[in-house]
């Protein structure tokens, strides 16, 4: 068992995505019913993270993996401590319920397969990411998060509401996990290491470094971004477009908590500075604020729970970056409990939309006679997220509260924050739980029923399982709670809170909370229109400025490209000569690195003379040529001259082609301009004809430098000798540049003929073009 | 241009340079010569044929779509670098054998295989674009084989 454990980990961390590539086949052999085999592999790898339970909470944290790239200290290694076991155990345990949920809700849906393919692969992803121990890995899985977010978020790809949802979703988070990647690079280079499990001890240096804040503003990028935190919250209401599984599963426990994984992780490492304990209960503390004054506007279910996620995010955020022992417990116990409530009443809100047709609450009432089940999921859920006693919710506002209650103003100002906060998640947990179920029945757009069992199972598991927690809180502490705090604190922490209600200061506080948040659900219409004003007095969000980015970056990138892409070859062919001519006269100027006069040689011999005087005729012909054809021709010209003195220099090789390209290059202009006009040259203004022979000349004299220069210097005869000695002896030809062409440099050669071939294919497509354009053209007069 | 003479002279003297390139490209290891070579004296050969009987000829005549050429070189040149790695060593380097056929001693080598698909690449690139340009402008008879 020991030996095969790495083996079995690195299974149970692909098991998502061997399900995923098979789901598509499953869902059209087996229909709905796929869903029950599907979730075997979620379920599997949750029974395979079950068993390092009791080694992690003796303590221990289990590392393994494989060397992926050695060369570059590369790896695909994992690293289990309770941080990341927490956050496995929640993925693939609340994933197993999501896919079951999946099969019901997505019943009869065309897009049954690719949509459990997509949430597969995503499981894939994020359970890659909390285990992830390289650096590498982890970003790796933290974009493939965002890529599979996008896939899911689109998933109704028909709409424009959900590409745009999508699109934006993909834009900030792949945005932030750039700027991740770029903080993880100063980390490797502060630090020296690529492995998170050997940065956990190296945070002194890493505080005490002069690149620490840049690191920190570029992780809380990365992190921010992913986590929703004000002022990138906009796109996950905006995520909701997606099918409710998705919302009941990313937005929940998974996607959006990465970024607090990624704070909580590194908590040890950069935690405890002025700079961290600033900004994060900072931003975490007016995303809370927002979210909560959001949702309360809302009158979608699933609109109401997004706010009230971001809340909590940032209520998270804020609890990690508070910077006690205290506040570290509270926000494990908080990040637990929301996982399990918030996924229950997001898929509350799914099945009933399913069976009543709308999630309208203002529409619905009265459901509690005809969906007993998901009434009770729903009144669980809603108790814990309000956090009454005997739930798992209550435990961890109890903590909360035991931890920023305190006599100096900044625990009194962030305590504040915390009561408001909870009281109008209390009145929304009851608005989404009760409004829907109790008082008058109301006709809803399809006559509701209990949905099958995959629709109630899920959230009847989760708020269950809420209340489970709590009263066995002893276990729940000892396995889950206490590493995890552990972990993140880097010391061993214990939890030892109890669901008994014991009097004191944060009693009193959540009484406070629970009374204020009655008092809002009692005028949550009245609290509703106000907060509808205010919303609309405060102007345009960043949601609409994320419309006028994206709008923008594509006005400019069509400047630039009308700019640097002009269409016309002349300015191309231009472009290109001067930067030549630039490139090769500058430097021999300004380094002074000019060649000495070559002396007129004795030697000459007259066949030499005879075709370098061929050449010039050539040349001088093309530039008084009259039609394009001669001067095609006499540019022919000049070319087999210089072919006939490579020959007579003893380059036979070179001479022959230089005469096949030649030859050819004259068959294929010369067709060329049949296709275009074949008789009269150019008229050209003379400031032009000046101007491209400015250039020309300058391209020619830069030449004529450089090849003179090179000639200055002795010829270094070193691959000479190697290749005339081993030409014949290793490589079995006599021919040495044919044997440097086919065989010692033949990976060159295989790109050379690759390019060739990429060419000619570029060439066809454009000769078509055009033809194709004088077709349709013609056709049209 | 297609002109008696040229009409008369133009199959024997491209076939004389197609069998020409031919001997170019597998006298290359030794004397001058080579792939790249023999595949521009093939691709003036077939441009010859097309001046003097029109692209439609061109076509018939060498069967393949000239790409079709050009992308079964590359492939056949891939190929002989990458036997290689099956034998377990690097990718690229050549591999002899010398059967006897005829009590004659034959050396055929991965890189002469190689310099084949060099050949081929070039031969079909340059005629594609030479056949592209010869038709006839709007007459579409590009589409065929």
């Amino acid at each position: 068992m020991a030996a095969n454990a790495p083996a079995l980990t690195f299974f149970a961390l692909f098991l998502p995505f061997v399900a995923s590539v098979l789901a598509p086949f499953l869902t059209r052999r087996l229909g709905d019913r796929a869903a029950w085999v599907l979730a075997l592999a979620p379920a599997l790898a949750f029974a395979h993270f079950c068993t390092f339970l009791p080694e992690i909470a003796a303590g221990e944290v289990v590392t393994g993996g494989y060397a992926w790239a050695p060369s570059f200290n590369l790896s695909f290694s994992w690293f289990l401590d309770g941080l990341s076991l927490t956050f496995a155990l929640l993925i693939t345990g609340i994933g197993t319920l999501i896919v079951l949920y999946s099969g019901g809700y997505m019943k009869g849906h065309e897009g049954q397969g690719r949509f459990m393919a997509f949430i597969l692969a995503f499981m894939g992803a994020m359970l890659g990411l909390v285990v992830s121990d390289s650096f590498l890995m982890l970003f790796v899985y933290w974009e493939l998060t965002s890529i599979t977010s996008f896939l899911l978020i689109g998933f109704d790809h028909e709409r424009e509401a959900a590409r745009r949802a999508a699109l934006q979703a993909l834009v900030v988070t792949g945005g932030g996990g750039l700027c991740l990647l770029a903080g993880l690079v100063f980390l490797w280079n502060i630090t020296g290491v690529t492995q998170l499990s050997l940065l956990v001890h190296l945070g002194d240096g890493l505080r005490q470094s002069p690149f620490y804040l840049a690191t920190l503003l570029l992780v809380l990028a990365g992190a921010f971004t992913k986590s929703a935190q004000f002022p990138f919250h906009f796109w996950l209401p905006n995520a909701m477009e997606a099918p409710t599984p998705v919302s009941a599963y990313l937005h929940s426990a998974t996607m959006v908590k990465a970024g607090v994984y990624l704070l909580m992780r590194l908590n040890p490492v950069m935690g405890q500075t002025p700079a961290w304990v600033i900004l994060l209960p900072f931003f975490g503390g007016i995303t809370l604020i927002a979210g909560t004054f959001l949702a309360v506007r809302q009158t979608d279910l699933k609109l109401m729970l997004a706010y009230t996620t971001m809340a909590s995010l940032g209520l998270l955020v804020m609890l990690t970056g508070f910077g006690s022992a205290h506040a570290v417990e509270a926000a494990v116990l908080y990040l637990v409990a929301h996982s399990l409530f918030k996924g229950a009443l997001f898929m509350v809100a799914g099945t009933v939309d399913h069976e009543a047709g709308t999630r309208d609450v203002t529409k619905l009432g009265g459901l509690r006679a005809a969906m007993p089940v998901t009434f009770g999921a729903a009144l669980l859920a809603a108790l814990s997220m309000g956090g009454l006693p005997l739930f798992f919710g209550f435990l961890a506002k109890e903590e909360i509260y035991a931890a920023l209650a305190a006599g100096n103003p900044r625990a009194v100002f962030f305590t504040g924050l915390a009561v408001i906060g909870n009281a109008l998640m209390v009145a929304i947990a009851f608005a989404v739980a009760l409004k829907p179920f109790l008082g008058p029945h109301v006709e809803t757009p399809k006559p509701a029923h209990e949905g099958p069992v995959t629709l109630w199972l899920g959230p009847a598991a989760l708020s269950v399982l809420g209340l489970l927690a709590a009263i066995f809180s002893g276990t729940a502490h000892r396995y889950v709670s206490s590493p995890m705090a552990s972990a993140i604190t880097d010391k061993k922490t214990v939890v030892d809170i109890s669901s008994m209600p014991h009097l004191g200061v944060p009693l009193l506080l959540s009484v406070i909370t629970l009374m204020l948040g009655a008092l809002a659900f009692w005028r949550l219409t009245e609290l509703r229109a106000f907060m509808v004003r205010a919303v609309e007095s405060l102007g345009p969000g960043p949601d609409r400025g994320f419309d006028h980015f994206v709008s923008g970056m594509v006005r400019l990138s069509g400047v630039v490209t009308r700019l640097v892409q002009p269409g016309r070859l002349e300015i191309y062919i231009t472009a290109t000569f001067l930067l030549l001519a630039v490139t090769l006269l500058v430097p021999p100027f300004v380094f002074g690195e000019l060649p000495k006069m070559p002396a007129w040689p004795e030697d000459l011999l007259v066949q030499e003379a005879a075709f370098f005087l061929i050449a010039v005729i050539g040349l001088v012909s093309v530039l008084r040529a009259k039609d394009r054809l001669t001067a095609i021709v006499s540019l022919g010209i000049q070319g087999f001259a210089v072919a006939v003195i490579f020959l007579l220099f003893g380059a036979p090789d070179l001479s022959f082609t230089q005469f096949m390209v030649e030859t050819l290059s004259v068959v294929i202009l010369a067709l060329v301009m049949t296709r275009l006009r074949l008789s009269p040259r150019d008229h050209r203004p003379l400031g032009q004809t000046l101007f491209d022979g400015t250039i020309a000349v300058a391209c020619g004299l830069g030449f004529t430098l450089l090849l003179l220069k090179s000639t200055e210097t002795p010829f270094d005869t070193l691959l000479t000798g190697f290749f005339n000695t081993y030409s014949k002896t290793v490589a079995h030809g006599a021919n040495v540049v044919n044997v440097i062409i086919v065989d010692f440099r033949g990976t060159d050669t295989l790109g050379e003929i690759a390019v060739v071939m990429v060419t000619a294919l570029a060439v066809l497509a454009l000769i078509r073009v055009r033809a194709g354009r004088r077709a349709s053209s013609g056709e049209g007069k | 241009m297609n002109t008696l003479i040229l009409r008369t002279v133009a199959p024997s003297l491209t076939a004389l340079m197609l069998l020409f390139s031919v001997f170019v490209l597998l006298r290359g290891h030794n004397e001058p010569g080579g792939g790249f070579i023999g595949g521009l004296i093939a691709a003036s050969a077939l441009a010859i044929y097309g001046i003097a009987f029109g692209v439609p000829s061109v076509r018939r005549a060498i069967r393949f779509h000239p790409m079709a050429i050009a992308g079964f070189g590359l492939l056949l040149a891939t190929l002989s670098g990458l036997l290689s790695i099956v034998l377990g060593v690097p990718f690229m380097t050549g591999l002899w054998i010398y059967p006897v056929i005829f009590e004659v001693e034959l050396p055929l080598s991965t890189v002469m295989s190689f310099d084949i698909g060099v050949y081929l690449v070039v031969v079909g690139a340059i005629t594609s674009i030479a056949l592209a340009l010869e038709q006839e402008p709007g007459s579409d008879a590009e589409g065929e084989n």
